[in-house]
């Protein structure tokens, strides 16, 4: 029976360095492609509205050098998806950029590159709403609002399969995506072989986060996927990992609100009655999946906005008579912060570590405090320098909070840094959105060239 | 009539953002037995969830008893998107605590 072969490194290229070991071995059973996401928006809002990445440059070009001499020397294509963490167009052209380097480095014989951007300019959500097609809210979010887009720092369209189709039939051996689909990047080499769509978004999706498929727990190793016209096989690659049948159906719901369906741009992924079996020791066959196409074509839009400048302190307390008493603490110190600069333009945000710091509302403990606690500080304003005096005095202000039976009249809390630090600007997520197109390739404009001779040459 | 803690019974119990606007919580059984025992049980509902959690019922997007891989799934709103400032886990990934605890008795 005809098949294919994947290997995917990373579940996040970047994030945490890939383990070279089991990727070799992954290297060494022939796949006909190796191709990994680098996104997420797990990160938060930050990245995509600062133009940032939230992954160290040195781990992204370790990954990237890896898959890149690789996929040379066994000569098959490399794929990867949402280039340093958030797919905009400057993480696209610096990945471009580190091939390009890698390449020279090692003096590679030329190859073709080719890339997408997923950046979506805001006049064109604009336009789309102001032409009465709305631009619908997921997760229970309202459709979209000028108000809101007038917010949004950068928004970018999470591509499906429809551009790494068009650069792979385009001969590329090497593909830096935009915003991607995690599925799609690997989804689209099985469809451009000619696999249905239902075995190829399931390869993608059991693929997506590398040996988190896998047992027992460890991640940034080497996964292989096979797939035919009828199954799909998944291969932990390392020595110490399996594919079972448990790690592998857990890993169908991880990160989503549902186990048994999967939507991408064009469709949606079935696994309601995906059945799983063990055929060797580290491998897991699943057959059952199935691809119900959409109706109408919608792209997931993902933005991000900013809410002002940042700084961050830190107080720590001890007194159990203060840390019954913390919310007066708290408040004396946000009292003198309205004083100073009025009611609002500006925030303040306490996190009490040691109570309710990591659950807030939903802790169920949050009546019991332990016997010590670490009060973060985070202020945001709309310049450093307010945001600055903002955080310093929510912070500083604690030490002076006037409780009136407390013993310790010398300073009411600790400090491990007498200062405030200055963090990210404070952003948020403004889309989490779908927009309808009538054409899958409209947002993700392609290009592609040739590297070589240490050149990144216009392709003929 | 035995009581054992969701602790002891559960292979993975684990929180995770699910996009950026849900956490979803997942609880995976080693065992066919041991996952219909604590779906037995009825320690695990849309309600009880709800009420470890202290939060109103229509925050619970999906409760799904997923029997390929022996697991209990929820998903739950935010009340700000993940990474806001003060969101103090952007990852989503501890907020499973409370479910440690939960008492399963075997009837």
């Amino acid at each position: 029976m005809r098949s294919m072969k994947i290997i995917c490194p990373n579940g996040h290229l970047g994030f945490a360095p890939l383990k070279p070991k089991s990727f070799h071995i992954g290297v060494d059973a022939g796949p006909d492609f190796i191709a990994a996401d680098s996104g997420s928006d797990d990160i938060g809002p930050v990245p995509l509205g600062n133009d940032t990445c939230a992954s160290p440059k040195a781990w992204q070009a370790h990954d990237l050098e890896e898959m890149l001499l690789a996929s040379r020397r066994i000569g098959v294509p490399m794929i990867i998806g949402s280039a340093g963490d958030t797919g905009t167009n400057s993480r696209v052209d610096m990945y471009v950029e580190m091939i390009r380097e890698i390449a020279a480095k090692h003096a590679l014989p030329p190859f073709r590159i080719g890339w997408f951007y997923s950046e979506v300019d805001k006049e064109l959500v604009r336009a789309k709403i102001r032409s009465g097609s709305t631009i619908q809210g997921l997760d229970a979010r309202p459709a979209l609002t000028e108000e809101e887009l007038d917010a949004t720092e950068r928004v970018v369209a999470m591509a499906g399969v429809h551009p790494f189709r068009a650069l792979l039939d385009q001969g590329c051996d090497v593909i830096i995506g935009g915003r991607s689909s995690d599925s799609a990047v690997f989804a689209c080499a099985a469809l451009a072989r000619g696999f249905p769509e239902a075995q190829s978004y399931y390869l993608g999706k059991v693929l997506e986060c590398a040996s988190f498929c896998a047992e027992p727990y460890g991640a940034k190793e080497t996964v292989l996927g096979e797939i035919t016209e009828d199954w799909v096989e998944v291969t932990a690659m390392s020595p110490e990992q399996r594919c079972t049948v448990a790690s592998v159906a857990g890993h169908a719901m991880y990160e989503r609100s549902n186990p048994f369906f999967e939507y991408v741009a064009g469709g949606m992924l079935d696994m309601t009655n995906c059945v799983y079996e063990q055929v060797s020791e580290k491998t897991t066959r699943v057959t059952g999946m199935e691809f119900v196409p959409a109706t109408d074509f919608r792209v997931k839009l993902e933005g991000s906005g900013k809410l002002g400048e940042r700084f961050v302190g830190m107080a720590g307390i001890r007194d159990p008579y203060t840390i019954a008493h913390v919310e007066e603490v708290i408040e004396w110190a946000r009292t003198q912060v309205r004083e100073r600069f009025g009611p609002d333009g500006w925030e303040l945000h306490y996190n009490v570590f040691g109570r309710n710091g990591i659950m807030g509302d939903m802790e169920p403990l949050k009546d019991k405090p332990g016997h010590e606690l670490m009060i973060v500080v985070q202020g945001v304003a709309p310049t450093k320098e307010m945001a600055e005096e903002v955080t310093i005095t929510g912070t500083r202000q604690l030490f002076y909070a006037r409780l009136p039976d407390v013993k310790g009249t010398a300073g009411g809390v600790s400090f491990v840094l007498d200062e405030v630090m200055q963090a990210s600007p404070a952003y948020r997520w403004t889309l989490n959105h779908t927009m309808a197109v009538s054409d899958p390739l409209e947002l993700f404009p392609t290009h592609t060239a040739i590297i070589g001779n240490g050149q990144l040459e216009a392709a003929q | 009539m035995t009581v054992t803690k969701l602790s002891d019974l559960a292979k993975t119990i684990r929180s995770k953002n699910a996009g950026t606007d849900k956490i979803t919580f997942d609880i995976i059984f080693r065992e066919r037995e041991t996952y219909d025992k604590v779906k037995r049980s009825g320690a695990l509902t849309p309600k009880t969830v709800c009420a470890i959690l202290g939060i109103d019922e229509a925050r619970l997007t999906d409760f799904v008893e997923y029997d390929p891989a022996y697991a209990i799934k929820f998903t739950i709103l935010r009340m700000r998107p993940s990474g806001s400032p003060g969101d103090a886990d952007i990852f989503g990934a501890q907020q499973y605590a409370p479910f440690l605890d939960v008492e399963i008795r075997d009837i």
